[in-house]
């Protein structure tokens, strides 16, 4: 049905799935911003943005459903910040301070290109059915090139601090290097008992974060647990992490709207601040979905249920289920779906949590989660081995 | 001086890695989440106006359609922005109410001053002054501002009244005039 397309040059077909994929995710994170204000208004016991409506589209009956969800009030935000002027104020280094919100914005969207989303079953040529990864760069260094291309984020809140020649958002600048590098470390260590894990010592390895759903969708007791149960301080850890890297609060060092006006983006404003807001929530989907992958088996509904159980149970009934198109769409709502919850999560802390003050960051940081990881690893890594030498069918 | 030395415990191990706290309050804000909201939608619902409230300043008649204003200028001396200005004026002898002292020619009290403090209401002799439940007053001039006596009259309609003042003046007099005391 579909052959055309795989006869488009291959050049031709990355950069379409390339530009689609990116046209969902700066919609999606532009939306947060609206999802973002819904939850603190209902949490503060608000009903949030609820009035914008076009008067043309009033009379339409049921649409007051999408004008409390404050949808519309996201569209008028839009057009503001593309549309009001965007001052460049007299004493910035003009052009890095150009440069900033765009280079926040090339890893946020990058990093997306070694993340998948869903899986279908692809029929070979010898009629065997393989599950293949809806993923526009399927590599082996997988999660490396996510860490190596989220980190450069960092960079954009440096140069905007620093470009900005101001005292507050230089403050903020460096206090985002300080908080990223810091953090960056204990992510990186928790994760490695996952690839200790899956790497079996001898056999191929690979970084690939569709190996590591795999591994999550095998048969048997530890087959098919996720590893957010086999390894939960790791999962802590790794979360903890990622409100860092994201500069969620409670770590919301480089922004510090109560101590440092704005942070970086102090100098910033309509579409250039609009600009480093998508890029932070496109960072929380990017960040989100890795966490779903890596602890919460990715697209697989239920813990020890994987979606190829799921959908060959469910051809049983409906033949189309298995059907490429309908199981990707599956697996993709399904993800979606575990995205969307931590989206919220970040919200709900956020709401919950007082900030820490900018020493705590660091304690946190260097005194706590550094060793945690470090002795989780060494944990791991002693426990892989004595399976590995004792127990090597368990 | 008695004193009592307070024992503080130090914190357990769970309690310092912060988790149970931070589920007990994730706890706190999602039940928040869910519950309905305290808004007001405001120009749809509109508050309840407890009683005794002072709202917008306005005048009224008493049940028989009779101003009870008497343009005494208590209130306009009173009102501590200066907010109301009155030209008294006299009532003509073959009017009905010819009985009654004198009424306003002219009563007007700027918005843009009044500081809604109710001494105006609180000092006339005549309770012909109440401050109302009105709370929203609005207008694009400053001339808009200023209510006349006739939206004064508009804003305050009839009140009840328990004395009947001037009526019972004006039989006491009678009744005078026919030789009984009083």
């Amino acid at each position: 049905m579909f052959d055309f397309y795989f006869d488009l040059p291959l050049w031709f077909r990355l950069v379409l799935q390339g530009t689609i994929v990116i046209l969902v995710l700066f919609p999606l994170a532009a939306a947060c911003s609206m999802a973002e204000r819904k939850i603190s208004a209902w949490i503060q016991g608000r009903p949030g943005p609820n009035r914008t409506i076009p008067p043309f589209l009033a009379w339409i009956p049921g649409i007051n459903i999408i004008r409390n969800l404050g949808l519309f009030q996201l569209a008028a935000d839009g057009g503001k910040f593309t549309f009001k002027e965007d001052p460049v104020p007299g004493n910035v280094n003009k052009f890095y301070f150009i440069l900033a919100p765009i280079l926040a914005m090339i890893p946020a969207l990058s990093t997306i290109s070694f993340v998948p989303f869903g899986a279908y079953f692809k029929t070979l040529a010898d009629g065997t059915r393989e599950l293949t990864p809806i993923i526009l760069a399927n590599t082996d260094v997988g999660l490396l090139a996510v860490f190596a291309v989220s980190s450069l984020g960092v960079y954009a809140l440096i140069l905007a601090g620093w470009a900005s020649n101001s005292k507050y958002p230089f403050l903020g600048g460096v206090r985002a290097s300080a908080q990223l590098i810091s953090y960056e470390l204990s992510m990186t260590l928790s994760i490695l008992p996952i690839f200790l894990w899956i790497n079996a010592p001898g056999g191929e390895g690979t970084l690939s974060l569709f190996n590591v759903v795999q591994t999550q969708s095998q048969v048997g007791f530890l087959g098919g647990m996720w590893y957010i149960f086999l390894m939960p301080v790791s999962a802590l850890v790794f979360l903890v992490a990622l409100f860092a890297e994201t500069n969620r609060q409670p770590f919301d060092m480089p922004e510090s709207e109560s101590d440092l006006v704005g942070g970086f983006h102090t100098e910033y404003g309509a579409f250039k601040w609009s600009l480093f807001f998508v890029a932070e929530y496109a960072h929380m989907i990017v960040g989100s979905g890795i966490f779903c992958l890596l602890f919460l088996g990715g697209w697989n509904p239920l813990p020890w249920v994987s979606l190829a159980d799921l959908v060959n149970f469910g051809a049983g009934f409906l033949p189309i289920i298995a059907a490429p198109l309908v199981m990707g769409l599956l697996a993709i709502t399904l993800f979606l779906l575990k995205v969307g919850f931590f989206i919220f999560f970040f919200m709900w802390v956020r709401w919950t949590l007082p900030r820490f003050r900018y020493d705590q960051v660091m304690n946190l940081g260097w005194k706590k989660l550094l060793p945690l990881s470090i002795a989780n690893l060494i944990f791991y890594a002693v426990a892989i081995a004595v399976k590995d030498l004792y127990f090597p069918n368990l | 001086m008695a004193t009592i030395t307070v024992e503080r415990k130090p914190l357990s191990f769970l309690e310092r890695t912060y988790i149970p706290n931070i589920v007990a309050g994730l706890t706190t804000t999602f039940k928040r989440m869910i519950k309905p909201t305290e808004t007001l939608q405001y120009p749809e619902q509109r508050p309840a106006i407890p009683l005794g409230y002072r709202g917008v300043p306005t005048l009224v008649n008493d049940p028989h359609g009779r101003e009870k204003c008497v343009s005494c200028q208590l209130c306009e001396f009173v009102c501590p922005p200066k907010a109301i200005r009155i030209t008294p004026g006299e009532i003509a002898d073959d009017e009905p109410n010819a009985h009654v002292e004198k009424r306003p020619k002219a009563f007007e009290i700027d918005m843009l001053r009044c500081i809604y403090c109710g001494l105006c209401q609180e000092v006339c002799p005549e309770e012909a002054i109440f401050l109302q439940n009105q709370y929203s007053m609005t207008g694009f001039t400053r001339a808009e501002m200023v209510n006349d006596k006739d939206r004064l009259y508009e804003l305050g309609g009839t009140l009840p009244d328990q004395h009947y003042k001037w009526d019972k003046k004006k039989s006491a007099a009678e009744a005078a005039s026919h030789g009984g005391h009083h």
